[in-house]
């Protein structure tokens, strides 16, 4: 196996960057949908209906919002405070003026 | 060949023909364009373009178009798309920042640039490329038989119109790189959303409504002792196994991560992840299209059971209506194969030829080859779709769903943890690639009525009871093939590990994975097919 003689892809980075964690007990509730939506035997079944429409069919729908309630939950309890995020769209602003003073 | 259909599915294709080569001009004026979408992050995208970049990534035109074929001739199980789509997001909800993360810092541009970086070994890395590359291909060529589909509905004849579609396609990407297809996604986007809103208003009212639908789905389905509109219960592991393993999969796809790479940052992907599921739910309606064409009547022309979905809207809708929805499936294709060509592209040229080619390339030399390879790849899957069968292409993009699995350890795993040795990696790789390949081969594809109609790679669902088991039950061939490759690389691990061969050094810090957008590590990544080094050109992008 071929050891790397450059280095890898990348280089070096510049600066430093702070010490964070994505770790979360919010992120546990990431496993509700999918364990739930993987328990074929919980909705293979055609009562009760809704509408015309069998259990199966409508249930596995109705989980897409089960995915994105979770997924947004998450998102809400774990985002960082808006000043961080504000300072995220700053530097965003602040490189496309960069790259505009360029052309 | 119906006038009105063709006329207008031409006057749209030419509009985003014209939009793709726009998309070029677009980024030379971005001083000019004060739109915060395109112009803020100028190579990155915000929520918004993510939400079409990577729906359009995702939900092909193939799968418009395959997933109701295959609830039409098999019913409930072709519903799996819905589960699969629902439990991706959550599934990926971490990961997915992590590797923006790292790959901004390290200027990672593919996963095989990661892998390297991560576990020091170009030879993991050459193998997660081509596996990539492998996996691609026959995909890029199933977008078009999603444009055949519409063409052979329409009454086309010839080659001629799918050859000029693509030739469309390889200029503009050629010309305007990532944005192409994410102007052109927003386009193809509403097209779709019309054409299902309006599906699932007016086809029910026609048919006698919903209850009606699924009384003709039942009716079909049970014939002969069947399950009806439900699973049997010796489906029902398979179906969950499918669901699984194609979720695991989709986002090791190089064109997911290439979508991925694109946001401006982390919580522009956390937020896509809970908006993208707009889609799964569109895809569950586009799924009952084919239980609709049940209850329609609707015969496939000829034997191609991919036609199904544009015979029914014929049948139901008025001819300009039909041409709006065939439009939609056309153009869905381009989307995706220009998004999916320039990642393999890239593959090819970051990861074989700069690595084993032309280690001192230049990164104008660089950027030649990404363009041509991107048209390379295009060009093998025009050749592929004419001269191979369409199911052929079916076949191995099956292939390539248990294949592109195979590099979960490296790439998925690789970015919580380094406990893997590059060694057990590579053997984990192999035994599951060999597994894998061993498993669909041994696929019988069935008729109908349970006789085999091919021996070999007939789907990727495979019989336990071909293990001896006692027990109708079937699991996806691409998540037993995971489990051999997850057990051989922990015990190749192990054993290299004990026996002291070097780990190499990991190219990446801890730090890395949670770097945000405004921290001085972060980095622009190159343009897509204007493949620079980040090391070389990329620095530059720095705080000046």
């Amino acid at each position: 196996m071929a050891s790397a003689t450059r280095p890898p892809v990348g280089g070096s980075p510049t600066g430093v960057a702070p010490q964070r964690t994505d770790r979360s007990p919010w992120n546990w509730l990431l496993l509700v949908p999918i364990v739930v939506v993987l328990l074929v035997p919980l909705y293979n079944h055609v009562d009760p209906k809704l509408g015309s429409w069998p259990l199966f069919y409508w249930l596995q729908l109705a989980f897409v919002a089960l995915g994105v309630a979770t997924t947004a939950l998450v998102y809400r309890m774990t985002r960082r405070s808006s000043a961080e995020r504000q300072a995220a769209r700053d530097a965003i602003a602040r490189d496309a003026g960069d790259r505009n003073r360029e052309v | 060949m119906n006038g009105v259909e063709l006329t207008i599915v031409i006057v749209l294709f030419l509009l985003v023909t014209v939009l793709g080569f726009a998309a070029s001009r677009w980024r030379r004026a971005e001083s000019l364009m004060h739109l915060d979408e395109w112009g803020l992050g100028g190579r990155s995208f915000g929520s918004w373009i993510t939400w079409f970049l990577l729906g359009g990534d995702l939900y092909t035109a193939y799968t418009f178009v395959a997933v109701p074929a295959l609830m039409f001739g098999a019913g409930a199980a072709g519903f799996f798309a819905v589960p699969y789509t629902i439990i991706i997001y959550p599934l990926v909800f971490l990961v997915v920042a992590r590797l923006w993360s790292v790959s901004h810092v390290r200027g990672f541009v593919t996963p095989a640039d990661f892998v390297r970086s991560r576990f020091d070994s170009p030879t993991m890395a050459l193998l997660v490329a081509i596996t990539g590359i492998v996996a691609t291909m026959p995909y890029i060529a199933l977008q078009l038989v999603g444009i055949e589909a519409i063409l052979k509905a329409m009454g086309v004849e010839g080659d001629l119109p799918l050859i000029v579609a693509f030739i469309i396609l390889a200029v503009y990407t050629y010309n305007s790189g990532l944005r192409a297809p994410a102007l052109i996604a927003v386009v193809k986007d509403t097209l779709i959303y019309l054409t299902i809103i309006v599906a699932v208003i007016v086809i029910p009212s026609k048919l006698g409504g919903w209850g009606a639908i699924f009384g003709a789905a039942e009716a079909k389905f049970s014939a002969n002792g069947g399950p009806g509109v439900l699973l049997p219960a010796s489906g029902q592991l398979g179906y969950a196994t499918l669901a699984l393993g194609s979720a695991l999969a989709l986002f090791l796809y190089p064109h997911s991560i290439t979508g991925v790479l694109a946001a401006s940052n982390r919580d522009v992907l956390k937020r896509n992840m809970s908006a993208l599921p707009v889609y799964s739910l569109a895809l569950g309606f586009i799924a009952l299209l084919g239980f609709m064409a049940i209850a329609a009547g609707t015969k496939p022309i000829g034997t191609d059971g991919n036609t199904i979905v544009p015979v029914l809207f014929q049948q139901m809708f008025p001819s300009w209506f039909a041409g709006i929805a065939f439009a939609a499936i056309g153009i869905g294709a381009l989307v995706p194969a220009a998004i999916m060509s320039i990642a393999a592209a890239n593959l090819f040229t970051r990861n074989i030829y700069k690595e084993y080619v032309k280690k001192d390339a230049t990164p104008q030399q660089e950027a030649k080859v990404a363009k041509i390879a991107s048209l390379v790849v295009k060009l093998g899957a025009v050749l592929a779709i004419l001269g191979l069968n369409p199911q052929f292409s079916i076949d191995l993009q099956l292939i390539g769903g248990v294949i592109i699995l195979q590099t979960l350890p490296a790439v998925a795993l690789g970015l919580y943890t380094r406990w893997f040795h590059r060694g057990g990696l590579i053997a984990g790789w192999i035994a599951g690639m060999a597994t894998g390949l061993l498993l669909v081969y041994n696929i019988p594809k069935l008729n109908p009525d349970g006789t085999v109609a091919r021996p070999h790679f007939g789907g990727s669902s495979f019989a336990l009871s071909k293990f001896g088991l006692d027990t109708k039950s079937a699991v996806y061939a691409g998540f037993l093939a995971l489990l051999v490759n997850l057990i051989v690389a922990v015990v190749a691990t192990l054993i290299l590990r004990a026996m002291r061969v070097a780990e190499g050094v990991d190219g990446t810090a801890e730090t890395d994975y949670t770097a945000e957008r405004e921290d001085p590590t972060f980095r622009d990544l190159p343009e897509p097919l204007e493949s620079a080094p980040p090391g070389a050109a990329g620095e530059v992008r720095g705080r000046t």
